[in-house]
């Protein structure tokens, strides 16, 4: 009898989810959007970056480092007249965001005095673009040193070796996908489940379902449900996009890594029907769900911005974002195969969150049943 | 039912809100079979005193029994017992005649092979057989009234609440719903409506008419008539109005 009761409902929310093309988009384009805007244009690798070279030496050991800086292949050289006012011209226009200057007498300074330098100018209007080719070039340049330089040239000779553990090619889709799935499962189960409902609030429908015998929570679970299979088939899709197209791993297993995506789908869920049972009409539900879910969960969850260099007030608002510790889970799991030891912090947060707010919708929804 | 029974009963019932009596100690019976007409301007009450007897609003004080259940413990065998058609019009209009008829007999349980012959009732009683695979959105609101009407009745409940059914329709549309809730009455169910069409209002049996929160006149539109001395509902109201 439930069982029927509950597949009506289901059916009818099929009917309203097939037949509103808005809510086909934002069901299937978005995730599929996100993705491959995440993975085609917002990145900060780089590869083929045009650079300048001003080879005011123009010896062989200054011949040999631009050879050098080229031979890697991230580098593309592009032809600049040799001196520093065409530079700065070229820099301004935005023809070039990065140059080397090799200043003169480059190799008898770097053999005889044992001193030479050679300066890195970036464009920082893009700051991350510039660090990040700033110090590629330093490592390069670095490595150079130590090839050409004379036995027991140099005194003291500290070499660092760098590794970069979990993503060595320091891929941004290692980031971007889990930060896309946690996006995704907020939008759908939080601002969806809240649209719906209020939709049913400001039509008059909710009225009905009221003065039928079902009892409330039988109404939000049937409302809900189709919204969680949903987003979990989205919560896949996005999975199997960063595997096939971006090689993003799955180090972990697959089975805890659905578990506790289902766990923050749940969380998400209990937040949108919080929300619902706030607000009458869709717009304000529109607009609760994206001011106080979607935008924090872009911006604090540390999946744009690093946690780390936040202010610390923002750090601390960040504790309540449940895709921060929804996004720590999928990193650990995926990328480093971690155990549960690394895992149950975050999923105990979560899981407290979500009794939380389970505890405050279902308080909230009986206001409306009073 | 032989002999007439109350199926409603109020007894000084009253929701407040914060210190504003929305519903101020009302009492009144309906019974069995009969159109019910409970009258008033709008903001006199009638929506809050409405809910609170079909269990979505429970009353502040004062007792009630609908379909012989009290309204305070028994709101889950009220609801079995009752149809509603609220203000709004409340069907959905991104699903078919047919898919909501099959919504609503679902959520009341019934099996499919009722819902199928229910379904195929209420598009004959309202000639919609070339539209039962229409989007309820498409049709017009006279139509979707009597639709909603109908589904309201899916379940074969004893009481119907209607609150303001036929708002923002043509009195030609009206006289065609109302030709519903007669045919329903004559089958022996009860019509509790809300109106604030006075036209309406010399349709039903017995109404109430209420002014801001109480029911200051109770009987039939003749007694009514005869008690205000008036010709028409329409004086009747405006007397009790301007005291």
């Amino acid at each position: 009898m439930l069982l029927k009761i509950f597949w009506a409902f289901v059916k009818k929310e099929s009917f309203h989810i097939l037949r509103d093309t808005r809510t086909l988009f934002i069901l299937f384009g978005m995730p599929i959007a996100l993705v491959l805007i995440f993975g085609y244009t917002v990145t900060n690798e780089f590869k083929d970056a045009s650079i300048a070279v001003i080879d005011e030496a123009q010896d062989d050991l200054s011949q040999s480092l631009v050879e050098h800086l080229t031979a890697s292949g991230h580098f593309r050289l592009i032809d600049m007249p040799p001196n520093k006012a065409g530079i700065e011209a070229a820099f301004r226009a935005g023809t070039v965001k990065f140059a080397v200057v090799i200043p003169p007498q480059f190799e008898r300074r770097f053999y005889r005095d044992k001193q030479a330098s050679v300066q890195l100018i970036a464009d920082a209007t893009e700051p991350n673009y510039a660090t990040t080719l700033t110090s590629y070039a330093s490592q390069m340049i670095g490595a150079f040193q130590n090839e050409h330089a004379e036995q027991g040239a140099l005194p003291y000779q500290l070499d660092i070796e760098t590794r970069m553990l979990y993503n060595p090619q320091l891929e941004g889709a290692y980031n971007f996908i889990p930060g896309v799935v946690a996006l995704i499962l907020m939008l759908i189960c939080a601002m969806m489940t809240s649209l719906t409902i209020a939709k049913e609030k400001e039509t008059g429908t909710m009225d009905l379902l009221l003065v039928s015998p079902l009892p409330p929570i039988l109404i939000i679970i049937g409302k809900v449900t189709p919204y969680v299979l949903l987003a979990f088939v989205d919560a896949l899709i996005v999975f199997v996009m960063g595997v096939y197209i971006f090689n993003v791993p799955i180090l972990g297993n697959l089975g805890v890594l659905l578990g506790l995506c289902l766990l923050y789908l749940l969380v998400a869920l209990a937040l949108g029907v919080l929300i619902s049972t706030r607000s009458t009409t869709q717009q304000t539900a529109m607009m609760t769900s994206m001011f106080t879910l979607l935008m924090p969960t872009m911006l604090l969850s540390g999946f744009l911005f690093p946690i780390a260099s936040m202010p610390s007030f923002l750090q601390y608002l960040s504790t309540i974002i449940p895709a921060r510790y929804f996004i720590d889970i999928e990193k650990a799991v995926m990328l480093k195969d971690a155990g549960w030891e690394a895992i149950y912090w975050p999923s105990l947060i979560l899981v407290i969150m979500l009794l939380v707010l389970l505890v405050a919708a279902r308080r909230n929804f009986k206001v409306i049943y009073k | 039912m032989s002999q007439i029974q109350n199926v409603i009963e109020a007894q000084a019932l009253t929701k407040i809100f914060g210190d504003f009596k929305a519903v101020n100690a009302i009492s009144f019976d309906v019974k069995a079979g009969e159109i019910f007409g409970f009258l008033g301007a709008n903001g006199a009450g009638k929506t809050t005193a409405i809910k609170m007897l079909i269990g979505l609003s429970r009353p502040s004080e004062g007792e009630a029994t609908v379909a012989g259940y009290d309204v305070y413990q028994q709101t889950e065998q009220i609801k079995e017992n009752i149809g509603y058609m609220s203000q709004k019009f409340s069907l959905y209009e991104d699903l078919t005649v047919r898919e909501n008829i099959n919504f609503y007999g679902g959520i009341y349980g019934l099996s499919r092979r009722q819902i199928r012959q229910k379904t195929s009732e209420i598009i004959e009683q309202l000639g919609l057989e070339n539209h039962a695979r229409k989007l309820v959105g498409s049709l017009p609101l006279g139509w979707k009234q009597r639709l909603a009407f109908a589904v309201a009745g899916v379940h074969d409940p004893k009481i119907i609440f209607l609150d303001e059914p036929t708002g923002g329709v043509d009195p030609a549309t009206r006289r065609q719903f109302w030709e519903m809730l007669y045919a329903a009455a004559d089958r022996g169910v009860t019509i509790f409506v809300t109106t604030h069409y006075m036209d309406e209002a010399e349709y039903c049996d017995r109404i109430s008419i209420m002014v801001a929160g109480r029911i200051d006149a109770l009987g039939s539109p003749r007694e009514l008539k005869q008690q205000f001395s008036a010709n028409t509902m329409d004086e009747v109201f405006l007397k009790l109005v301007r005291d």
